[in-house]
Parts: C-alpha cells; structure tokens; sequence
C-alpha cells in the first residue's frame, strides 16, 4: 500500500487505506490485543521471579499476532481451545487481565479462583472452553464440540491452539482424521515457534513443516502463514472460519512464530542458536511490525502511544489488585469434583 | 414382562435415552452399520439415523475426546469403547480430562457424558481382550462408576448414568450378554449408588458384581443346600458412588463378609469395601472378612485354565464354607 | 449418633444417671455437659461428643445401665448429605438372578424392594472419609485368648467378664455364640435372707429406707468380694509414738508464719504414718506387691491409698510415689485429696491403682481393727488410737509411753506370715526412730 504522509492530522475521518477488509477498528483492537498480551506476560515474567506467580507458567511473548488475529476474527459464540501456553489465547478473547493474573498468582479473584492455574485457564461465558495440559488431548475435543455445532445446526467454529511439538502425538492424527472424515467445523491452529520445549522440532520431525506437511495426509490443504503479521493471521482465520460455517469441513492452519522466553518459566532456553532470539526480537516482532502498519495507515503515534500507556496503566491496577486479593478459601478445596458441587464418593 | 437378554437389553436401554432425548447421541467404532462386534446395538442406525448413530475409525481417543467436547457444549453422548482393556489406549480422557475440568474450571465447564464397554473374561479372549477394570476408573476422583449384572439394571442403571451429570463409565459383562431374564416393559430408570440384597440371608455377607453376582448366588444356594448356610448375597452394582449403608447394614445382621472379585485381588474393589467394613463395622465381625479373587496373572486364553482363574461356583462355596466351619 | 454410658475403667460395669441437663428437644452443642452419672464413688458430668438435637432419652434419672449402653439419642437435626445420586432405591418390580445358562432358571421368588440405606452417621469429613466408632471394646486378647471384635462388644454390653467365657471357635477363640451363651457372671447373690424376707422382719418395727447410691454398692460389692476371695490373716503391734509425737510438734512449732501468724504448714500424725508407712513398703519390697491372678505385680514405688471417711460411707484417694515425696507434699495432697473425696470430687485415676492402704481410726478412740483388704492391695495397715501406758524402763522402773496399736490385714496369696510380720516390724521400727523417714 502507499505510503501516507502523516501531517499530524487527527484520526477523526476514516482513511480509506486502513478501512479494507479488517478495518481501522479491527485493526485498533489487534494491536491493543497484541500489547495487552505483551505487557501482562511480561508482568507475569516477573512477577515468577518475585515468587508471586507460582508453579509453572507458559509464556507466549512473541507469539501475540497469532492470538490476537485468530480472536479478532472470531464471532461471539465461538469456542477456543488451547494448551497449557494459553494466557495469550484467554485475553485475546476479552478476560481481564486481573482474573488472568489473579488465576498465574492462585488467588481468590482468579479466574478459576486458584482452582485451575496458568495451564488451565477457563472461561465458558468468553468462549475460552479450558486450556488443556495434556499434549494434543483437546484437539479431539474441540472435534467434538464441531461435531456438537454440526448435529445442532449452530453456526460457531470451534478453534484449537496447539504447538509443533503436538504435531507427533497421537492424538493430533486422530484429531485430524476424525475432523476431515466428518466434515467438522474445526480450525485447527498450529503455532510452530520451532521448538518442542527444549528441542528444535526439524530434529523430531519427519517433515519440515510440521503441520502443513501432515495436512494431505488428511485431504487437507497445506497451509503455512507468517505468524508475527496480524493482518495476514486475520485474513488467514476468517477464510478458514467462513469455510467451517459454510459446512465445508476443518482447515489446519500452521503459523511460523517464536517465542522470546523459554519453553516454561523455569527454561532459560540456553539451546538456542546465538543470533537467533535477537533477529526475532529486532526483525519478526509482531507488535513492532503492527505498530508500523498502524502508522503507515496514517493513525497518529500518539493514538497509538495512548493505547501502549493505557494497557500498562490496566497491567499495574490489575497486579496491585492481585496482590491485595487473599489465597481461595479452604472450603473450595473439595466443592465441585462432580456436578452436586460436592466430593462424596459413598454415602 | 417379557425375557430380554442382557445385549438386547443394552439395545432397549440405549434406545429407551434417546427416544427421550435428541441431544443423546452415540458414537464408537462398528456401532451404527454392523450393530456392535457383540450386538448390543442393532438397529439403532435404522431407527435414530446416521446423524445420531455414528461409526468412527479406530481412533479411541477421538472418540473419547469428541464425546467430551460434544458434552461439554450442550450434547449427551454416548461413546463406546469396544473392550474394556482399551481404556488403556484412551485412558488420558478417562483420568485425566472428563473428571478433572469441572474442578479446575472452578465450576465452569460440565462432562455429561457416557463411556459404555464390554468388560469382564469368561469369553476366552485371551488377556488383552478379558480384563476387568474397575479399579482402573474408580480410582479417578470426578468418575462414577457403574457395572449391571442383569438385563433389568442394564436398563435402569444406564438410564440413571445418561441422565447423570456427571461422566459415567458403564461396564457392561461380555459373558452375561446371551443371559435372558425378565424385564417390565415401559421406561426402566433406577438410581446410582445402590446396592440391592438380591439373595437375603443370615450367616454370612456375600458381595458381588457383574458375571459374580449370578455366581455368588449360586453358591449361596449350594451352601444352604450342603451345609445348611444360609448367605446373604448383595450385588453393589454402583462402585461410584458406592452405597456402603447395604453392605453395612448387612454386615451388622450377619457379622461375616466375603467379596467375589473377577478382578485379580491387589486394589480391586473388593479391597475398599473390606477397608471401609473393618474400620465401620469391626465390631460386627465375628471372623475375619475374605475375598475371593482372581490370582495375580493376566488371564489365559485357555478354557480349562480361564476357568481355574476367575471364581466359579464350587470356589466360591468351599472358601466360605472352610471359612466359617473353621 | 448413640450417647453410650462412657467407660470409666476395667472394672467398673455399670453407672446411674442422677441428673439431665437437657431434655428431650433440646439443642446440643459439642462439649456441653449432657448428663451426670454416678459410678463407683464419684459423680462425673459427661460432655456431648456430637452436636445435634436430644431426640431420646433411654435411661432417665434415677436408673442404672452398664457400661456401653445407649442412653440417649442425638439427631442430627437434618438429612445427612448423600452423594450427588442420592440413594433412595427404587424396588424392582421383580428381577431372578440370572443363572449361567442362557435362558433363566425356575423363576425365584422375587428378591425384596432394596432396602433404604440405614440412617448414615451424618456427612462425611473429606480429610477421612469413614466414620469410624467412637469407642473399643477392650482389648483384643485376654490372658492369651483371642477374642473377635463382635465378641467383645457383646461381652461389654451384657456385663459379661470374658475371663469366664471358653471359646469355640479356632484356636480356643471366643466368638459371638460363645458370649451369648455363657452364664452372666453373677457378682451380688447373697446366700442370705432376700430384701423381702428382711423387710417382713421388721415391717413392724419403725425404721427409715435409705435408698442404695452408687458408692454403697460398690462398697458392698467390692468388700463381700474381697472377704469372700481374699485369703486374710492379720498381724497386731504396739508401736511408741513418744518419739514421732514429739518430731511433730517440734515441726509444727517451727512452721513459719505469714503477717496473717497463719503457719505455713501443720502436719498431722497421719501424715507421718503415710511416709513411714511408704518407708517401709521399700524397706520390704516384696510386701509391696499385689496378687493379679496368674502373677504377682511387685513395685518399686509407695502408692498408697488412704481411707477418707465421707458422708455415707468412705473412698481411698491414693498418694502416688509417697516416698518420694517430702512431708510437706504429702501433707498437702492429702488434705486436697480428702477435700476433694468429701465433695465428691474425685477423677478416677485419683482412686485406682496403688499397692497398699492406712485406715486410721484413731481419732474415735477405738483401741486397734482389723480392715479389709480393698483388691487389688495387697495389704492394707488398721491404725488405732494412741493411749498412755505404762512401760517396763531399761533401767528396770516403770514409766509411761504413748502406744498406738496397728494391724496389718494381708492377702496369703503375695504377703505370707513372715513376710507380713517384716513389713510390720520395719514399720514400727521406723515410727519409734522417725528419723529414719528422711532416708
């Protein structure tokens, strides 16, 4: 597109460049997303090695355009899915930062008041139907709430997050197989950050790509995007979730990525390439590239510096709340088990 | 009235949910065209139709796993998993994700759902096809856990597990499939989590499940007959939940307690009722309480040596009988 | 839950509840004092284990029931929660047990309705998931015979002495059918004249009934038995107590005085014959031993029993280790324990136990007694009362002295003559050189 001269006017009109098929406001949204996402998982870093943040803690810093494209393109009613690396995946989709801090911290203003933590995040009423910490076990799953939306006649997607690494259990061939031989509409999102935890995953792959090489296997299209450019994971999500509505079937999308911190908070990711993180961090930053996107549209830096100092206005409120919140009371310890509320196994 | 087989009766019931209610689907592998690899669901493809009846691959994750997103978004299905022993193949589902999201969702989320398989020996299968595993599911905290012994309670039990909230794991007995006995007609819907006396007796508790139950009985009327015991013989039928006020109040009327157990003895569940009577009810026991169990082998193909392993009749009476006469 | 009649100790069988403090309706709290009983010697309130609503009262006041029985009912109030199918059973209409073949047997009977679960004993704790009872039934083998867990509870709630019992079942054990039929053991059963036949006797001559408490019939009990079973023999001395008298008015005198001139100790003569007496005991540690059926108990430390006379009869708090302990101590206990026995405030442990007993009755001016060995002692020392007498001098004239007479009543079966005498004779000799008390 052409390159606008500022001029420092205002964004009052609607710049027809910006206003294509995504939109100013999208677009205004995915940015606000991806730096959400980026200063709460930043905060997160931190606030682990203060201690605050306990047990474990998956991070998806440089991963944000994924999560903010697929969920910016998603219609209320649809469902999402996502690995234990889901922090990004449940903001994207409106929870508030505080009960996603609150739930990394185990406090009672949690998202699942410390039931659940980091690799459990759960919100039904925003669509965010759990974070599994089993590899590849919830893309069966998200098969079946499609074939749920398929048997009733309902129009939502079910969307499935998942890492290379998952690209070689088990269940991520069934999964695929189940999807293609009934027609499911499923999209199913493979975030290669090539890496399966501490291991490049071209060394525990048979192919190169570890999705988008599997998909024929399925009948399924190869499909390969760069992962770092929101706009182009936005475009990419909506055909696959207009494919799926219109009864077409599932898509397997794989997104090149990375991801800046180690494979979980306690992984300084030393088996790195030197160079590596750095042409990532200067080069492939999704928010950076965003924010030269949003500014060659022609919206004010000063728009754009208003939502950066908004989100780490809301990062700061959200953690202080997070810190005065108490720990979830003892009786929550056994309600819930099973659907009386309770844990009596006998009478 | 009228006779139904066990198998037919899994038919009956499937088909008595359904009608019910169209959110109940069903899924497995060779259920819809071929009727079930024991029969158990002829027919029903015809009369609900390919979008409620479903053959799936050999894929018994998927099939666990889309039973649960389907349950977890608004359907009732029933998934089945041909043979018990494969539990082991999907089992992450059965441990580690129907039972657990309610909790750690702090509420959020729900698993109405149905596992229906084929458990239990006796059938010469050999030892991957002829386990039983209850222990494997009761285990799990967030499961219930079911195991019918006759036509009738297939019937009602499993009206109660699909109407239940909660995962259910139904073990149905491959041996007591061709069993016939009387079933009223009209819907049948009994509850989880009870026990029944179906033999009542005074010098000893017997208690059984599944293939056992008929077995136990049996030998209950062999005792009385040979050596004037009189047994009472209770079929738990519920392991999850697990209605000990029975068994308990059986115990307090005749102070003695076997279990018969198709399972091999280590942590079946035979193992928690005799721990939950020895510390309840200990001062009832006029004798120590026995189990009469499977040995610790993996079960042979061998008729004559399948025999040997899982409790039979004349086992069952010679161990209470040089018990209590000794 | 079963409000039982708690267990206060091996041979106590059975308590009377003299007071309610609730009634039926009433709410219960945990701890609250719930009812009284009086056992053996003593009343003792009993506290609510359980929280709930009194529903029933079984044994009213007044009434007696053994150890072990239920007493009263405490609701819960509501329904005990039940797992999330709650199991209310629905009967099958009818359902024969299906046999091995593959068409049914001859159609049974019908097996019942499944019985409603019994009353559960409320919700369940999730740390432990059981509900264990609340109390044992002693212990599990009884001088080397085994005993099965329903046996023993049968034998508590019948009053049944297992000791008595034989066992039929395997290896000599006692089972339930061996409880049921064995003979109550019968521990009251005069060969006298029935209470009828004495009542006819004096029908006619005015007289009041003093109703029997707790404490008289356990006396009763208790000192029949021991006459009836313990082999007495007794053995008197005169003891001077010029020297001991004269150690304790010396002590007395010397008592310090607070701005009050309250002393800070005032010794009576007993308390001198407690510490020799515990003096003695080690002095002859074979005398300090008790008779336990299949053995003999002997003990390295003076617990002795010491009978306070009460209104309406009399109990023996026991000073534990009295020769250990100063004078001072003794002193002091003993004036605790005897205020505590006249109002009736004794624990237990406060009067079980112990090796020997004094009974002194001096102080009524009765010369010399033989006492009754309280079991399990094995001897128990009668004290009189002293008296000026005159005495043949070393010299050869004639002087006078203060004589106390004792008897020591033993048990033949652990103290035999010889023995007996020693223990006496050691007694006397430590009386006439007090001194040697500090030893």
């Amino acid at each position: 597109m052409a390159k606008k001269d500022n001029g420092g006017s205002t964004a009052a009109a609607p710049r027809p460049a910006v206003n294509d098929d995504i939109g100013e406001a999208t677009r205004l949204r995915m940015y606000r997303t991806q730096v959400v996402i980026r200063e709460a998982e930043q905060r997160a870093f931190d606030l682990f090695l203060q201690n605050l943040v306990k047990g474990t803690s998956h991070l998806s810093l440089g991963q944000e355009a994924v999560a903010a494209g697929f969920a910016a393109a998603m219609q209320p009613g649809d469902l999402s899915f996502c690995t234990y690396r889901g922090h990004a995946h449940t903001l994207a989709r409106g929870v508030s930062i505080e009960k996603v801090l609150g739930e990394l911290m185990q406090r009672d203003n949690g998202l699942m008041r410390g039931k659940g933590g980091s690799m459990h995040l759960t919100s039904e009423k925003d669509g965010v139907m759990g974070s599994y910490a089993i590899i590849g076990a919830h893309m069966p799953i998200a098969c079946g709430s499609a074939w749920r939306a398929q048997y009733k006649g309902d129009k939502d997607v079910s969307v499935c997050f998942f890492g290379d690494g998952t690209t070689n259990i088990g269940a991520f061939h069934e999964a695929l197989n189940f999807a293609a031989i009934w027609k499911l509409p499923v999209v199913f999102v493979c975030e290669n950050n090539l890496y399966m935890e501490y291991t490049p995953i071209r060394e525990v792959t048979a192919v190169e790509h570890p999705a988008a090489d599997r998909a024929s296997a399925y009948g399924l299209e190869s499909i390969v995007i760069d992962g770092q450019d929101a706009d182009v994971v936005y475009r990419t999500a909506q055909k696959a979730y207009g494919k799926a509505r219109a009864g077409e079937g599932p898509t397997l999308i794989e997104c090149m990525t990375y991801r800046y911190s180690g494979h979980s908070r306690a992984d300084p990711a030393k088996y790195r390439p030197p160079g590596e993180l750095d042409y990532w961090k200067n080069e492939r930053d999704p928010i950076r590239i965003y924010r030269e996107r949003l500014l060659q549209f022609g919206i004010p830096a000063a728009t754009v510096d208003a939502i950066d100092d908004e989100v780490k206005k809301a990062v700061d409120e959200a953690t202080e709340k997070c810190k005065a919140a108490p720990p979830p009371p003892a009786e929550l310890l056994t309600r819930d088990v099973y659907a009386d509320g309770g844990w009596a196994w006998r009478n | 009235m009228a006779e139904l087989t066990y198998r037919d009766a899994v038919t009956r019931a499937i088909a008595q949910e359904m009608e019910r209610d169209p959110d109940v689907v069903f899924l497995g592998e060779d259920v819809a065209k071929a009727g079930g690899v024991f029969k158990t669901t002829v027919g029903l493809l015809d009369r609900f139709g390919p979008q409620r009846v479903r053959d799936t691959p050999i894929s018994e994750q998927a099939i666990l796993g889309a039973a649960m997103g389907a349950a977890m978004t608004g359907l009732k299905p029933i998934a089945e998993i041909m043979f018990s022993d494969f539990f082991a193949v999907c089992y992450n589902y059965i441990a580690n994700e129907f039972p657990k999201h309610r909790y750690i969702s702090n509420g959020q989320t729900k698993c109405p759902l149905v596992v229906r398989t084929a458990n239990g020996g006796a059938a010469r299968f050999g030892a991957q096809h002829s386990q039983s595993v209850e222990n494997w599911c009761m285990i799990i905290p967030g499961l219930k856990v079911v195991a019918p012994s006759n036509s009738r309670d297939v019937i009602g039990l499993f009206a109660a597990a699909v109407r239940d909230p909660d995962p259910v794991i139904f073990l149905e007995h491959k041996s007591l499939y061709p069993v016939a006995s009387e079933v009223p007609d009209g819907e049948i819907v009994d509850t989880l989590g009870t026990a029944r006396i179906v033999r009542p007796g005074k010098d000893a508790t017997i208690v059984a499940l599944a293939l056992m139950v008929p077995r136990a009985v049996a030998a209950a009327e062999k005792l009385a007959a040979e050596h004037g015991i009189d047994c009472e013989v209770i079929d738990v039928r519920s392991l999850v939940p697990l209605d000990t006020q029975t068994i308990l109040g059986s115990v307090g009327r005749t102070h003695r307690l076997f279990t018969v157990e198709e399972n091999p003895r280590l942590c079946g569940w035979g193992a928690e009722i005799v721990s939950i009577v020895a510390d309840e009810a200990f001062y009832e026991l006029d004798g120590p309480p026995v189990r009469i169990t499977t040995p610790h082998i993996p079960l042979p193909a061998s008729d004559v040596l399948e025999d040997l392993a899982i409790p039979s009749v004349d086992r069952i009476a010679d161990q209470v009988q040089r018990t209590l006469n000794a | 839950m079963d409000v039982l009649m708690p267990q206060l100790g091996e041979t106590v069988s059975e308590g009377k509840v003299v007071t309610w403090f609730k009634s039926v309706g009433d709410q219960v709290k945990p701890g609250e004092n719930l009812f009284e009983i009086e056992t053996d010697k003593v009343t003792m309130e009993i506290q609510a284990i359980e929280g709930g609503v009194l529903s029933e009262i079984r044994v009213p006041v007044g009434e007696i029931a053994p150890v072990g029985a239920v007493v009263a009912v405490i609701g819960n109030g509501g329904t005990a929660a039940a797992p999330a199918s709650a199991p209310a059973a629905t009967p099958p209409a009818a359902a024969p047990p299906p046999s091995a073949s593959t068409k049914s047997a001859a159609a049974a009977a019908p097996p019942p309705a499944a019985p409603a679960p019994r009353a559960s004993g409320g919700p369940l704790d999730p740390y432990f998931e059981v509900r264990t009872p609340s109390r044992n039934y002693g212990p599990a083998e009884i001088r080397g015979v085994k005993v099965t867990p329903l046996a023993r509870r049968l034998a508590v709630e019948a009053g049944i002495d297992l000791g008595s019992v034989r066992g039929s079942g395997p290896h000599g054990r006692i089972v339930a059918a061996d409880v049921k039929t064995a003979p109550r053991a019968a521990l009251r059963a005069p060969a006298g004249p029935s209470s009828a036949e004495i009542l006819a006797l004096y029908r006619d001559v005015p007289h009041e009934e003093v109703a029997l408490d707790g404490m008289r019939r356990v006396i009763a009990e208790r000192l029949q038995q021991a006459s009836q079973t313990i082999p007495h023999f007794y053995v008197t001395t005169d003891i001077d107590i010029g020297a001991l008298t004269r150690l304790r008015e010396d002590l007395n005198a010397a008592a310090p005085r607070d701005k009050d001139a309250n002393p800070a100790y005032r010794f009576s003569l007993n308390d001198f014959i407690i510490k020799a007496w515990a003096a003695a005991l080690l002095a002859v540690p074979a005398a300090n031993a008790v008779w336990a059926e299949d053995r003999i108990l002997r003990f390295g430390r003076a617990d002795i029993a010491v009978a306070v006379a009460l209104e309406g009869g009399l109990i023996t708090p026991i000073i534990r280790s009295a020769d250990a302990k100063s004078l001072r101590v003794v002193s002091e206990e003993m004036r605790d324990l005897a205020a505590r026995a006249r109002a009736r405030h004794l624990k237990p442990e406060e009067y079980r136990g112990g090796s020997s007993a004094i009974s002194n009755l001096g102080m009524y001016g009765v010369r010399e007694f033989s006492a009754i060995v309280n079991p399990p002692h094995g001897t128990i020392l009668a004290v009189g009362g002293a008296r000026r007498q005159a005495v043949e001098k070393p010299d050869g004239s004639v002087g006078f002295a203060s004589v106390m007479s004792v008897t020591l009543s033993c048990d033949h079966r652990v103290v035999d003559g010889a023995l007996g005498a020693e223990l006496l004779a050691a007694f006397k000799a430590i009386v006439e050189a007090p001194a040697r008390i500090l030893i």
